[in-house]
């Protein structure tokens, strides 16, 4: 499904949580939303899954509105942090309720996934632990099987073994059947491989949306005496710097192989620490 | 096949120099199937279009032939075109940091030249 992104925007009393971000996620891909506490990535999940509305601008999926959209929202299945499901209700009737809501649901990968992460059907959702219950949103945003299905930050509690039978699962199932998988997580260094789009939110605004490898691509770090670094990217765009006893490291735009070539030591940037460069405010500085 | 990718660089270029290590080192021989892009992507959890994007320049390079419905197989000429590729990278990749490294430590160019007959002989032994 096409989402487009127009010009929105969505205030909190005078704080602008998201403003004028414009974009368009074309195709069935899995990406990466990133950005600092407070970037305003939830935000915008939740304007595209239809829970709020947007203040200025708007979001089309297929070229129509998501908010109060029944054939819309059927086809988008957000899994935040917490809270997802009713306290009261058992993990089976949560399982039964999200298998009438998606008309795509796979009983038999909830049912598999189910044993996999050993959670109890006669379990009250109270009653489960912070990994547990975050297990079983995993559970439900995989077997909605929903044309947008988002990851809001899906695994507190979670541990590291059962984060990665998630991330294989999520491969495997999106192997089988492209879907438009957006994942918003601090834990980037653990799925950054996973994205093939990554976009970047900083203070409410879209800072960057490119491929993920073309981006391993196009930035890298150069370390050398701080006189030569700093000459060298006089004409270049500097994300950030880091200096230690004269010699520095800068990050910059531009090609590993043209920086070694002039004698500098030149590395790739990984998307961890470009998303907390772009994101430091001193942008340049 | 390396167990792990490294976050610094492109990942289908590892992917790329890991297929084309396999052939020169005949790990995976002519006419073989190499591993498919869901096989890699489940192997190292990466994106599999990442992960097609180094195969299909394998294929553009005729290092890799693509059989419909079958996988992708090592062509008859690969090694001999990765062979002359690599060659020819051979003295920028390796001589030419060889040859700082020596420059910095004050190493004459006939000390290394020394240096790598005596190793020769040191593997005879």
């Amino acid at each position: 499904m096409r989402i487009e992104v127009k010009n929105l925007s969505k205030k909190y009393k005078k704080q602008h949580a998201l403003n004028n971000v414009s974009f368009t996620l074309e195709e069935p891909k899995i990406y990466g939303l990133l950005g600092r506490n407070g970037a305003g990535k939830t935000t915008f999940m939740d304007i595209l899954s239809g829970n709020i509305l947007a203040s200025e601008g708007k979001i089309l999926i297929n070229g129509k509105n998501p908010f109060d959209n029944q054939e819309l929202t059927e086809s988008i299945c957000l899994m935040k942090e917490g809270d997802n499901f009713k306290k009261d209700l058992k993990v089976k009737n949560v399982l039964k309720i999200f298998s009438y809501f998606y008309p795509t649901w796979d009983h038999k990968l909830a049912d598999d996934l189910i044993n996999e992460y050993n959670l109890n059907l006669n379990a009250k959702i109270k009653s489960l632990s912070k990994g547990m219950e975050s297990s079983l949103g995993i559970i439900v945003g995989l077997a909605s099987k929903a044309p947008i299905t988002i990851f809001d930050e899906p695994y507190i509690g979670l541990d590291a073994p059962s984060r990665q039978k998630f991330y294989e699962i999520l491969l495997e199932e999106y192997q089988t059947e492209k879907r438009t998988i957006i994942f918003s997580t601090h834990l980037i260094d653990e799925v950054s491989l996973l994205f093939e789009e990554v976009l970047i939110l900083q203070e409410g605004s879209l800072v960057l949306q490119e491929n993920a490898d073309t981006l391993r691509d196009s930035t890298c770090a150069v370390s050398g005496n701080t006189e030569e670094v700093e000459l060298y990217i006089k004409d270049k765009e500097v994300i950030g710097k880091k200096r230690l006893a004269g010699t520095m490291t800068a990050y910059i735009y531009g090609s590993i192989e043209e920086a070694k070539k002039q004698g500098f030591t030149a590395e790739g940037v990984p998307i961890q620490e470009l998303m907390i460069y772009l994101t430091d405010g001193k942008r340049g500085a | 096949m390396k167990s792990s990718l490294d976050e610094n660089k492109p990942i289908f270029l590892q992917i790329k120099e890991q297929i084309e290590d396999s052939i020169i080192n005949e790990t995976i021989k002519t006419a073989e199937r190499i591993p498919s892009t869901n096989e890699f992507a489940a192997y190292y959890k990466i994106n599999p279009a990442t992960a097609a994007k180094g195969i299909n320049e394998l294929v553009m390079e005729n290092i890799l032939i693509k059989q419909r419905g079958v996988g992708m197989f090592v062509t008859d000429n690969a090694k001999e075109i990765l062979i002359n590729k690599r060659k020819k990278i051979f003295y920028k990749n390796y001589m030419d940091p060889l040859k700082k490294e020596a420059t910095k430590l004050g190493i004459s160019n006939m000390d290394l030249i020394e240096m790598v007959k005596m190793e020769g002989i040191e593997d005879e032994n």
